[in-house]
């Protein structure tokens, strides 16, 4: 992974630029996604980070197009893949993109998986739909899958509820990958698994993204999990990307106020319990978000412009991003 | 799949017979309560004391209620219900059993309007949330479970016998006749297996693995008929079989107004002649019957769901 | 982001506000206000049918007969027509609802005391009470609603309390199985757990912590019952079962119409009418009541 590091010379799979996505509801806009940006190139790992209703489920499912629409929407912005823009495809084109160029994993293997359908069919049916295959081949590669992510062919035929929680993702993991997507979009995949079995699956994805060369995008909330198996981070807040960098470069040299909070606030097993530092305060309210830079009113550095004005995307150093208003003064 | 089905179906019926002595003990107990001596109704007003003495003790009478209930469920059993009150009195059994086919054909056609009606109807709605249509089928929906089918029947007879003449308004003699009775039963419940189908599809659209679907490019049609569907009917099926007892009390009513010769027109004459074995034999067949399209529906639930199959291996 | 996480039943503390938003959302919705205008008109038009239908010459009361009227089609002094006696058609409907909307009130009212009382130790406490109150609810069911009224009704003969007896009956299972699913559901909740470890007794934690929670079924049940009972109760009228001649109530005024309906169809068009409007807009309140409590299928 050591040559991942260094992404200046790699070709760009993923672009995203200024996406937005809002969800009309009756008690007003929610404002999900706003001019978010980030860069992913081929083979790396992305790891988006925030907290619970950041947006970054809903950033996953804009570049699958699936925003469930009503009441989402995308409102702006480019989400290019191989240098096209994915927002302007049609439903036919994008039906080709998703489970081929791009899979997704979801959060709880419990419900992602249709409950009276055999888990080999399943995996067979992307299989089908992808490629110029018969019924009969899809099902035996639907087999190769499962025997790859470690289920046993005699299970095949088995449902998702005779699995447990842990090898239902795994099938999910062998739906997602079935076609050699170019990207993989994982959403928080172990959140919901046990903690034995959450090191288990990465493992498994970690393995099997080497081995298909896939670039993945890391949904989670754990920093751990990012320092495992990331190359990049995006740190989200209020539906934006606050903070781009490579992981080492993030975690050594952090400018966001987020950010140092997001670090302050976990535990360091060679500190004392005393020195956590949570960010004050709560998520704003994606209906009504504060003016101005959405983070201000929990900053520890907010100044008076921070309640005015926008802050942009500034490359502080080298492919290092910061959406700061402190930063735009220094320079 | 070893799944063993006759072990279902075998604790399917296990777990009936309590609730078919439960119904007979139901209808026994009415049948105890109701007014008027049956010796006397069937020796006639001026019968010898003596007489009617006797028959109470042939027929078991002066037994202890419970003593008379298990004698009654053993004459079910063997298909006696017992004698009409009403002359010529002959046997319940002989009555109910002639005119009973009329009326389960008469709830076969109209739980295959039901369903014909309901689950496309319902589909479409959902899959077309707040368009034209399914306000328009939201507003079918709920006149057709509000409309008593007593008064449907009167208006169909009015206007597609009288005005229009287009069908008969009686009868029951041949695909015609059966028409306009049909839709009359069926209405409230397509209206109820629509809504139900609505409703349990916009739930199982919202699912993860609806997500999930359509997250490997599956068209959006496969979704909803591969996917969806399925998991939907899970519940819409318990309701068909639930519809089916609403759809026998529907005959009763509407067999009255179309004049058709079944069970539940037998059963309200019956009533008006005070003929309580007649009466209690009608509803103790009608119930069975639903029991056992119930029983059909538990069955047909272990085919779609395999949650419930795995139990029974 | 699933969807699973939202609980139906919100917890005590946020009773008041949770009553708020449920106004709301139902105020919001056209069908259920509609409904419930019209339920409110008519519970006026039952409180007041003596002024609304008073028996004077040219505006005969509901039983005042007139046999040189008979089978009116509307008119000025009859805007509804008359049925076969004379009588004014839409007199009998306003006296109508004062039957109908008893019939619904009272049976509602005590299937869903005897549903919940029945509902709620079956699921607090489980076991043989639950099993035996189960079995019997499953038999009541075995037995087709209609189907169990009419033998009920001729078994008591006709009359208002014997068609409150009679559809009763079959309504209370409804309410069990209802309150049952949430009480099982409410029984294994940390605030039931907390009200426990401080102390409570059964009966107050039955009814100071899970009863009120369950309210929002309860309600839309006993909706929806009541246009289900009001329903029942006119077909066993129709069949001449239920409210004898010559009350005015609406199944019998269809009942008294069905030798003559084909010749007049405005004394069985109207009566039906009525019935359906009423039921209509339980119905549509219902539906509404339901949606207003559970946001999750109205986004």
């Amino acid at each position: 992974m050591a040559e991942n590091i260094k992404s200046g010379g790699k070709e760009t799979l993923l672009d995203i630029k200024g996406l937005s996505i809002h969800y009309k509801t009756e008690d007003g806009t929610v404002r999900a996604v706003n001019d978010l940006n980030f860069k992913l190139n081929k083979g790396e790992t992305i790891g988006l980070v925030g907290e619970t209703g950041a947006g970054k489920t809903t950033t996953a499912l804009g570049i699958l197009r699936l925003v469930p629409d009503p009441p989402g929407k995308i409102v702006g912005g480019e989400i290019l893949l191989d240098g096209e823009d994915l927002v302007k495809k049609t439903e036919a084109e994008m039906r080709t993109i998703r489970g081929q160029k791009i899979s997704m994993i979801f959060q709880d293997p419990m419900t992602s998986l249709n409950p009276v359908m055999p888990v080999r069919d399943q995996i067979a049916e992307v299989i089908l739909l992808h490629e110029k295959v018969t019924a009969a081949e899809a099902l035996k590669k639907a087999e190769e899958m499962l025997d790859l992510v470690g289920i046993r062919a005699e299970r095949a035929k088995e449902y998702p509820h005779q699995f447990s929680g842990g090898m239902r993702q795994r099938v999910v993991i062998a739906i997602a990958l079935a076609c050699n997507p170019g990207l993989l979009i994982a959403d928080e995949p172990t959140t919901a698994l046990d903690v034995t079995i959450q090191a288990q699956v990465l493992e498994l994805m970690k393995n099997l993204k080497q081995e298909f060369n896939t670039a993945m995008i890391m949904i989670t909330h754990d920093l751990g999990i990012v320092a495992e198996i990331c190359d990049k981070v995006a740190i989200m807040y209020a539906g934006s990307v606050v903070e781009f960098a490579d992981k080492y470069e993030l975690f050594k040299n952090p400018k966001h106020p987020y950010t140092i909070g997001l670090f302050n606030s976990i535990p360091d097993i060679d500190t004392d319990v005393d020195n956590l530092k949570p960010i004050k305060g709560l998520m704003p309210d994606p209906t009504d978000l504060p003016p101005g830079c959405p983070f201000h009113p929990r900053c520890d550095n907010v100044k008076p412009e921070c309640s005015q004005k926008m802050p942009q995307n500034l490359e502080v150093s080298e492919n290092h991003f910061v959406k700061c208003l402190l930063f735009d003064d220094r320079r | 799949m070893n799944f063993c089905l006759y072990k279902y179906i075998f604790k399917r019926l296990g777990m009936m017979v309590p609730v078919l002595l439960g119904v007979m003990l139901i209808i026994f107990f009415i049948n105890h309560i109701t007014p008027g001596d049956p010796a006397v109704i069937l020796l006639g007003d001026r019968a010898d004391i003596q007489d009617v003495e006797n028959l109470r003790r042939e027929m078991g009478l002066n037994d202890p209620f419970f003593v008379q209930f298990f004698r009654y469920v053993g004459n079910v059993i063997r298909l006696d219900f017992g004698t009409s009150f009403v002359p010529p009195h002959r046997t319940v059994w002989e009555e109910i059993s002639m005119r009973f086919p009329t009326t389960m054909q008469l709830a076969a056609l109209s739980v295959v309007f039901a369903i014909l009606m309901g689950i496309p109807l319902g589909i479409i709605s959902a899959t077309k949330q707040y368009s034209i249509f399914d306000n328009i089928a939201t507003v079918i929906g709920l006149l057709g479970v509000s409309i008593p089918n007593f008064w449907q029947g009167m208006l169909f007879i009015m206007l597609f016998s009288v005005t229009l003449g287009w069908l008969p308004a009686a009868g029951w003699s041949g695909p015609q006749t059966w028409i306009l009775p049909a839709i009359t039963i069926g209405t409230s419940s397509a209206a109820v297996i629509m809504r139900m189908t609505r409703s349990t599809m916009l739930e199982v659209v919202r699912q993860d693995y609806i997500r999930t679907a359509r997250a490997k490019g599956q068209k959006e049609s496969t979704v909803i008929y591969k996917h969806a569907l399925k998991n939907a009917l899970i519940p819409v099926v318990t309701v068909v079989g639930l519809q089916f007892g609403g759809l026998l009390g529907g005959a009763v009513l509407t067999e009255t107004i179309f004049s058709i010769p079944g069970l539940g027109r037998y059963v309200v004459q019956a009533v008006n002649q005070r003929d309580y074995p007649t009466v209690l034999g009608g509803v103790l067949l009608m119930a069975l019957a639903f029991s056992f399209v119930n029983l059909l529906v538990d069955i047909l639930y272990a085919f779609i769901d395999p949650r419930i199959r795995s139990q029974y291996k | 982001m699933s969807e699973n996480n939202i609980t139906v039943a919100a917890k005590p503390k946020k009773k008041r506000s949770q009553a708020r938003d449920v106004w709301r959302r139902f105020r919001r919705n056209k069908t259920a206000m509609v409904g419930m205008v019209i339920i409110i008109i008519l519970i006026l038009t039952a409180i007041f049918a003596d002024v609304l239908a008073p028996g004077t010459e040219t505006h005969p009361g509901y039983n005042l007969m007139n046999w040189r009227n008979t089978f009116e089609l509307p008119s000025r002094d009859h805007p509804l027509g008359t049925d076969w006696a004379g009588r004014d058609i839409l007199s009998r409907i306003i006296h109508g609802s004062r039957i109908s909307l008893q019939v619904g009130f009272v049976v509602v009212g005590i299937a869903m005391i005897l549903g919940i009382i029945l509902g709620a130790v079956s699921g607090f406490y489980g076991g043989i009470a639950d099993n035996i109150i189960m079995r019997i609810v499953d038999i009541i069911l075995a037995i087709p609603n209609i189907l169990l009224a009419i033998s009920l009704a001729a078994a008591l003969g006709p009359g208002l309390v014997n068609v409150m007896i009679a559809v009763g009956v079959g309504t209370v299972p409804a309410f069990a199985r209802v309150v049952r699913a949430s009480v099982l559901t409410l029984r294994e909740q940390e605030f039931v757990e907390a009200a426990r470890a401080v102390g409570a007794n059964d009966i107050r934690i039955i009814f100071r912590h899970i009863l009120p929670n369950c309210l929002a079924p309860i309600i839309v049940q006993a909706t929806l019952a009541m246009a289900g009972a009001i329903l029942s109760a006119a077909g066993l009228s129709f069949l001449g079962l239920g409210i004898e001649r010559p009350k005015p109530e609406w199944g019998t005024m269809l009942n008294e119409a069905q030798a003559d309906f084909l010749n007049y169809w405005h004394i069985s068009v109207f009566p039906g009418l009525a019935i359906v409007i009423v039921v209509l807009a339980l119905n549509m309140m219902g539906d509404g009541l339901r949606d207003a409590f559970d946001p999750r299928l109205k986004k």
